[in-house]
């Protein structure tokens, strides 16, 4: 059989390699002074570029109902409708990813990244670095390896593409959490944390691919649920591999018990980053669990709900009470960001055969989908607020140094306050519609057990974003209270964007839940 | 072939890593362990290729070799610049990051 690559239906894919290489090139070869236009420019086009390419290829595999989508790559890929939902959800957090990564008027005309990576901090070479205004433009690129990493991810129709995307999605992660410009021993702290145990975990993703394949026989999804049908095989080999590569997946998302690393990296890493990671990893890593889990192992559903279910209460409850006694705004809304993965697996686990739906009822696939929407675009208003809040050394996150924002900044509280009321799900905001939406789905496959439990939790974490806005709105500031900087365009429009989605997803959720059901099912 | 003694092989190897990874303190070492982990899943991977009679299970060893390398390279960065800031790669060190 002749290798054939479908540039039709991938090229977006190719757009954001393309442009990354090409980043890797303008680092070697342009002066330095043009490379930061220049590269900001190339992620902008790319990823804006490759966002029109998934609308196009969306238009043309739309036949009548719903998306009919494609394998291609010899079965390495599947191009779908749940592929191009992702992939446009990814690439339009990677544009405002690409304009928070720009962002240089918050420290004075430099980025939020160090001016030389390799200087001791606080020694002779990194205030040279400073000096002459260094700031490593290799982000760009970085950004756009994970980008691609992720699309890849999220479209992996077998398991060894399935583990090259998980690496070239991680790997740029790990190296941008350790570039901030300002408290540099944390970032290097949370990245050395972050690499070593997203090693380990990747780890435990591969051995689990090995027993799988030795199960099976073949790496393909399709071939996977082939066999598991015939069950061929040994069993006990085929579950090992699934509790492994799982393990691995949940580690991604950042769900209990291997939530651990979650809350450091969230706050060591450069803010701007842990806006993109926190909203881009969670949006690949489901759409990747969902292909694997819904066609690889749809057959074997008893085997992971149960597991699963378990999971999300687990992971939802320890989010939600930690966060409660979190005194950082990085740290509680990585907290919270734990929380809201367990609800997502709330929305994953309520997966039902085609033959028992009934019209118009909303399937897990659409829930999840609809909700990774929702959750991106607060994430990315959230934390781009967080890096406007600034004293003298930098950015300040401690609860006590944003008592008297609403005072200060009535704009700023304003719209943070809106983002933490979304993260709690208070009607008219997108997150009220995204919880409606997976627990509507986790509901109706009888799950009522993790519906109670996702409610309840939903009632506590209301105490700890409520808490914030208190601080925000009632508390004194001590001393001279916060103080917000006057951001660039490009944050600003981040940050006007996600607040105009917030909204506009909790007034009118229908569109983008349309979208998500038009997207239809993973494809086999 | 008999596939059982290089799965078992494969398995202790595995596990040493994962216990490794676990109670060693010098990130280096931790690392050594992750990659003893990934050589392990290599040493199955080619053993279920031989047992299934198809190439995928080599390929896919050829790509975690690949995707070994690159980590070592991610990896021994990071490493390095917190040894150079600490004097140190104890991972018991780098605390600065609690609850």
């Amino acid at each position: 059989m002749k290798p054939v690559i479908d540039y039709a239906e991938l090229w977006p894919l190719f757009a954001v390699f393309g442009v990354a290489c090409i980043g890797v090139a303008v680092e070697a070869f342009a002066p330095r002074r043009v490379r930061y236009p220049v590269q900001l420019v190339l992620a902008l086009a790319g990823s804006i570029a490759a966002l029109v390419g998934v609308v196009l290829i969306g238009r043309d595999l739309s036949s009548g109902g719903s998306v009919k989508g494609e394998v291609v790559m010899m079965g390495a890929l599947a191009v779908d409708g749940p592929t191009l939902f992702g992939w446009g959800l990814l690439l339009v957090v990677a544009i405002a990813g690409a304009l928070l990564f720009g962002e240089r008027r918050l420290e004075g005309g430099v980025s939020a990244f160090a001016g030389q990576a390799a200087a001791l901090p606080g020694a002779e070479p990194e205030r040279d670095a400073d000096a002459v205004r260094l700031d490593h433009t290799e982000v760009f690129p970085l950004l756009m390896f994970a980008v691609g990493g992720m699309m890849v991810f999220a479209a992996a129709n077998d398991l060894l593409t399935f583990f090259v995307g998980l690496e070239v999605l991680s790997l740029p992660l790990y190296l941008l959490t350790g570039l901030a410009r300002r408290r540099r021993l944390l970032s290097q702290e949370a990245a050395l944390k972050y690499f070593l145990l997203g090693a380990f975990s990747s780890g435990f993703v591969i051995y689990g691919i090995a027993l799988i394949y030795g199960y099976a026989g073949t790496m393909s999804f399709a071939g996977i649920h082939e066999a598991i049908s015939n069950n061929l095989g040994n069993r006990t080999m085929l579950l090992i591999g699934l509790a492994m590569v799982l393990v691995g997946l949940l580690f991604k998302v950042g769900a209990a018990p291997f939530q651990a690393w979650t809350p450091d990296v969230y706050q060591g890493a450069p803010t701007q980053v842990t806006a993109f990671m926190g909203a881009a990893t969670k949006v690949a890593a489901f759409f990747a669990m969902m292909r694997f889990l819904y066609v690889a192992f749809g057959s074997e559903r008893w085997s992971w709900v149960p597991v699963l279910s378990v999971i999300a209460v687990l992971t939802m409850v320890i989010g939600a009470i930690l966060a409660v006694a979190q005194t950082d705004v990085k740290r509680m809304l990585a907290y919270s960001s734990i929380t809201h993965t367990g609800f997502l697996i709330t929305g994953l686990v309520g997966a039902r055969s085609a033959g028992l739906l009934t019209d118009n009822e909303i399937t897990s696939t659409q829930s999840v989908l609809f909700y990774l929407v929702t959750y991106s675009f607060m994430t990315l208003g959230a934390f781009a607020v967080v890096s406007l809040v600034r004293d003298a050394s930098g950015e300040t996150t401690d609860f006590s140094r944003w008592a008297g924002l609403g005072k200060e900044s009535p704009l700023v509280a304003g719209v943070f306050a809106l983002f933490l009321l979304g993260f709690a799900g208070i009607p008219l905001t997108a997150g009220f519609a995204g919880k409606w939406a997976v627990f509507a789905s986790a509901m109706s496959a009888g799950l009522w057990q993790v519906v109670i439990a996702a409610v309840l939790t939903s009632a506590l974490a209301v105490f700890f974003y409520v808490r914030l806005i208190v601080v925000m709105y009632f508390h004194e500031p001590e001393g001279e209270g916060p103080s917000v900087a006057l951001p660039s365009v490009m944050t600003a429009v981040t940050i006007a964007a996600a607040a105009v989605v917030t909204v506009a997803l909790g007034i009118l959720p229908g569109p983008v839940l349309d979208l998500a059901a038009h997207a239809g099912d993973f494809i086999r | 072939m008999e596939t059982e003694p290089y799965i078992l092989l494969s398995a202790i190897l595995f596990t040493i890593g994962a216990v490794g990874v676990l109670v060693r303190r010098n990130a280096i070492v931790v690392f050594m362990c992750v990659e003893l982990m990934l050589n392990a899943s290599n040493l199955a991977l080619v053993t279920f290729a031989k047992a299934n009679g198809n190439l995928e299970g080599q390929v896919a060893a050829f790509f975690v070799m690949v995707v070994a390398a690159a980590e070592v390279v991610v990896g021994l960065a990071i490493i390095m610049t917190i040894f150079r800031t600490r004097r140190s790669a104890s991972v018991d060190d780098a605390s600065l990051l609690r609850f």
